[in-house]
């Protein structure tokens, strides 16, 4: 999933000062499961700017309001018929969100209230880590199913580098040198052969180098 | 040992089930302070809802200090379901502690609203 963060609340009462009617929406998809954005975010950050603006006696109207995506039209455009009620909408959705709606509704600030961190996997309870960089042309088949371009340092593709010491990369001794884990797995799989194999120069076309990237899908279009 | 008769007790069947938005809606309110008694640390039915309950009561400090309220008029005490004077001993802890601090600016502004209306 996309792992977000909460930004710090002065950071929003410094974005929001200026506006009278605001919008905190939430959304419940990847947000809601890391804990950043979702419906229980949405009426904890608009209870604290409501007692911090009454506080200043600068008492403004703060709604709350979840939807079930930010990424897709049919939902956004549930905010349509009220979205003339507010002067900006603060979005605890991810960046795409945040940006979808930010193209739905051209004339309502959009401020984000947290920040997108990366794609990745809920490790344990309050930790989250990164596990995919969307590179576009996926390698795990050949690399035990433990990700070199997200989670090696250097994005190496024939691994370990020299800076692996003990299964740890030289960047921390609390990161793991991917290569490690991709040896240890593919010792475990008993694929070793496939260790011994080059890997051939990876296509970065499809990674961020090559621009934004789009996925055209002519069999489901209609 | 007499208990305070100014705060107003919420039941729940365990702390694990207070969230971070119920003490804060309290505050929005107009609370003056709100603590948190649950069972003792390692003694939850349900093994760890008392200590969520601590971490969602210093998330609330936390905001209650930079919202300009204060994150003092929020605390955890455990204590066993069976110790009554204890109860009664932090009751009159917090109402001494939130007297000393005074009313909530929340409750003071929205009073003064009131009054000005």
């Amino acid at each position: 999933m996309i792992i977000a963060e909460k930004k710090p609340i002065e950071e929003i009462i410094d974005e929001v000062k200026d506006f009278s009617r605001i919008l905190i929406l939430g959304c419940n998809e990847c947000v809601t499961v890391c804990e950043a954005g979702g419906k229980k975010e949405v009426e904890i950050l608009a209870s604290a700017l409501r007692m911090y603006f009454i506080n200043k006696n600068d008492e403004k109207v703060i709604d709350e309001r979840t939807l079930e995506r930010q990424c897709d039209h049919e939902y956004l455009e549930e905010l349509r018929s009220s979205i003339d009620d507010y002067d900006a909408i603060v979005s605890l959705a991810c960046g795409v969100g945040v940006q979808f709606a930010a193209e739905k509704y051209l004339t309502t600030p959009l401020i984000p209230g947290v920040n997108t961190v990366c794609l990745g996997a809920n490790e344990d309870r309050g930790l989250w880590t990164e596990r995919c960089q969307a590179c576009g042309s996926c390698v795990l088949a050949r690399t035990g199913g433990i990700c070199p371009v997200s989670r090696c340092a250097k994005r190496v593709l024939n691994g370990p580098c020299g800076g692996s010491t003990n299964g740890k990369c030289e960047i921390s001794k609390d990161v793991d040198c991917a290569w490690q884990l991709i040896l240890d797995r593919l010792k475990a799989l008993d694929k070793m052969d496939d260790y011994e194999k080059i890997a051939p120069i990876k296509d970065w076309s499809t990674d961020r180098a090559g621009g934004p990237r789009t996925v055209t899908r002519e069999d489901v279009k209609i | 040992m007499k208990i305070p008769t100014n705060f107003r007790i919420v039941r729940v069947p365990c702390t694990g089930r207070v969230d971070v938005i119920h003490i804060l809606r309290a505050f929005e309110k107009g609370a003056d302070g709100v603590y948190v008694v649950g069972c003792m640390e390692g003694d939850c039915h349900y093994n760890e809802g008392n200590f969520r309950a601590r971490k969602r009561v210093e998330q609330a400090a936390i905001i209650l200090d930079k919202i300009g309220v204060g994150g003092e008029r929020v605390k955890m005490f455990n204590l066993s379901a069976g110790d009554g004077p204890l109860f009664a001993q932090y009751s009159i802890e917090m109402d001494t502690k939130i007297k000393e601090l005074g009313p909530s600016p929340i409750r003071l502004a929205k009073q003064n609203k009131k009054d000005a209306a």
